[in-house]
């Protein structure tokens, strides 16, 4: 077996590229629908309806879409420069955590301030904790893959804590829960039924905003060249340390955002559930759209549609909702291969 | 104070350390071997959930003990292979890719585990191994009870730290293994395939990982839990740099990591510490973790071909 470059990469081929890791991971987990003796076709059209199929369902996915965009924006950025920021669940708690810390009562300004300001901290909170991971790498090269998931699992001890401790709303009847963000902090809800937010609106503007980053500024084309020659960049008078601690912050900034659009706009107070592994799922969003920020909300509505389809699928027929997670996992491995295939032919010999 | 210090002395304290450090030395020898060949897997969280799940699951089906930690074993490999297909045959982001089959692996994990067992509220449990009093070692005072009065897998883990460090310096495997993490391009020369010898060394560490998994549900433990891996192997990842790549070290580590955890444990209930909420006792290990990495990563020598996926005639 031979891998050869391919002299000329087509844009078709890419575009192609998440379609055809879609299906491949469709295909894959069939078997799982096999096993668990539903019928295929029909257990898939399930979950399509669960996910779009009604103005119920739609909404639903929408929502759950919000903090995917935010994570998924969050890891595209930082693996844009090969910074592996695998702890978008650890900065969306602190995002959360900070929200809650303000938006409880400690301040109270006029909702038009109230909800940039809680923006503004949780953001600020996200990006504040990889500061250790990221001086670490760029000082002491430490990896930074480890770091920051081992943070995921100090912090959300931390939240425990926090809920179980001196943050417990003692009005929530012994429910482990923080107090509830006050009137003027919670993002407002898009539509008289359901419960989609302007969080959903805020991570669209954030996408677009990132993508204009990257394709239109000098820190983009920055962030660009240290990840695609990290060596040249240096050479032509790029800082690579300096370029790196700024991609860490708006990755971590943006995590943080997906904490605050969950509990300002969502939830409406922090719990330890409040991100079912909306971080590592943000891995898998970042990788479907192959770091594209514009893309990252096509792939995080993609499967944000496969999580809440899931749950309609296994209500109608006996599948584990783990499915989904199963898809999510699957989908990262199939879309490292279709992109190489863009890139790369294999020779069979 | 005092009655900290005397925990250290407690038969008890030192029979959890060994108890604890079991699964430890399974993962962090297991990434070891990855690691000294070139590969960096970070599938090793997903794959002792699915080792964990797959030996428990292969003896609640009625399948004995031993043939469970084989089957673990196997399962481990397969997903080694996987790996390896992704990392040394495509050359693939081993990041991602071991990212990816900790997804993976854990959702299918918790997957299987619903699929078979539908409607199991509390976690149903199993006859796990059983502590065997080595004759005669088991008599001597501390030790005996601390380290020969375990179960036959934490000897397992014991024993393949020797085993383990013999192979890769004292055999011509070994040397190829380490060589493939060094210089492929020499490996090559040799007439070695290079590819072989990274996928077999992928796959013989992450067997080693699944049976680390396997020991907390079937030795440690006697039932499968969601999240019950719980970082242990994001913590394996950081003893194999605090390890420098050596077996050796890596069980001094890990018997040090053990040693916190066992400590902790009982530190909570000495009179007193109590002021101490307990999430931070928990938060030590992962703590210790990242400190661990700090301490070593002047002095870290990676393997110079860590990352680096090799191709055949490619000039380097």
């Amino acid at each position: 077996m031979q891998i050869e470059p391919r002299l000329h990469v087509s844009p078709i081929r890419i575009a192609l590229a998440p379609i055809t890791a879609i299906l491949a991971t469709m295909a894959i987990c069939s078997i799982l629908i096999v096993w668990a003796g539903a019928p295929v076709l029909s257990s898939w059209a399930l979950m399509f309806k669960g996910a779009i199929g009604s103005r119920f369902a739609l909404t639903e996915t929408l929502t759950r879409s919000t903090p995917l965009i935010f994570t998924g924006l969050a890891v595209a950025i930082a693996f844009r420069s090969k910074f592996y920021n695998i702890g978008a669940e650890g900065q969306l708690y602190c995002g959360a955590l900070a929200v809650t810390f303000f938006g409880t009562g400690l301040i109270t300004l006029p909702p038009y301030l109230m909800i940039p300001f809680l923006m503004l901290v949780g953001a600020v909170a996200g990006g504040a904790i990889l500061i250790v991971p990221v001086l670490l790498k760029t000082h002491l090269r430490v990896d930074e893959v480890v770091t920051t998931l081992l943070l995921n699992f100090i912090i959300l001890l931390m939240v425990n804590y926090l809920i179980y401790g001196p943050w417990k709303d003692p009005m929530a009847m012994g429910w482990p829960q923080a107090a509830s963000i006050i009137d003027e902090g919670v993002i407002p809800t898009m539509l008289s039924k359901g419960r989609l937010h302007y969080g959903f609106v805020i991570a669209i503007i954030a996408a677009v905003l990132v993508w204009a980053l990257m394709r239109f500024t000098v820190w983009g084309y920055e962030i660009k060249a240290v990840g695609l020659n990290a060596a040249a960049a240096a050479f032509s008078g790029v800082s690579i340390n300096a370029t790196i601690i700024r991609t860490a912050m708006i990755s971590g900034g943006l995590a943080g955002l997906a904490g605050v659009s969950e509990v300002a706009g969502l939830k409406g107070y922090l719990t330890l559930d409040l991100s079912p592994g909306f971080g590592y799922t943000g891995i898998a969003v970042a990788m479907l759209a192959q770091l594209h920020p514009l893309a990252v909300i096509p792939a995080a509505l993609f499967l944000s549609g496969i999580y809440v389809g899931s749950d309609a699928m296994s209500r109608a027929v006996n599948i584990p909702t783990y499915i989904a997670d199963v898809i999510v996992g699957m989908s990262v491995l199939a879309i490292l291969v279709s992109v190489m295939l863009t890139k790369y032919k294999i020779r069979w010999r | 104070m005092l009655d900290l210090f005397e925990i250290l002395l407690t038969t008890g304290f030192w029979a959890a350390t060994i108890r604890i450090v079991s699964p430890l030395i399974f993962g962090t020898l297991g990434e070891l071997i990855c690691e000294r060949a070139g590969v960096l897997n970070l599938g090793i969280e997903g794959i002792m959930t699915i080792g964990a799940m797959a030996g428990w699951m292969w003896v609640y089906q009625g399948g004995d003990l031993w043939t469970g930690v084989l089957f673990a074993a196997i399962i481990g490999a397969i997903f080694g292979f996987l790996h390896a297909i992704f990392t040394v045959y495509l050359g693939l982001s081993q990041h991602v890719t071991g990212i990816g089959i900790t997804l993976f692996g854990s959702s299918l994990s918790y997957f299987v585990y619903r699929m078979m067992l539908p409607s199991a509220t509390t976690p149903p449990k199993i006859v796990p191994f059983q502590n065997y009093e080595i004759p005669f070692l088991s008599d001597l005072p501390v030790v005996g009870e601390a380290v020969f009065s375990q179960t036959p897998l934490t000897y397992l883990a014991l024993l393949s730290v020797p085993l383990v460090w013999y192979v890769l310096q004292r055999t011509p495997v070994g040397l190829a293994v380490r060589m493939a993490g060094e210089s492929p391009v020499a490996v090559e020369a040799q007439g070695i395939n290079v590819l072989a010898i990274r996928t077999g060394a992928v796959m013989v560490g992450s067997a080693m990982m699944a049976v680390g998994g396997a020991f907390i549900t079937m030795s440690a433990f006697d039932a499968f839990f969601f999240g019950m891996i719980n970082g242990r192997g994001w913590i394996c990842v950081a003893l194999v740099i605090f390890a420098s790549w050596r077996p050796g070290k890596a069980l001094m580590g890990a018997l040090l990591f053990a040693g916190l955890e066992a400590f902790q444990v009982r530190a909570q209930q000495v009179a007193g510490a109590q002021i101490i909420p307990y999430q931070f006792y928990l938060m030590l290990p992962y703590i210790l973790s990242i400190v661990a990495m700090i301490i070593m990563a002047r002095r870290a020598k990676y393997p110079h071909a860590l990352l680096v996926p090799f191709r055949r005639g490619e000039r380097v």
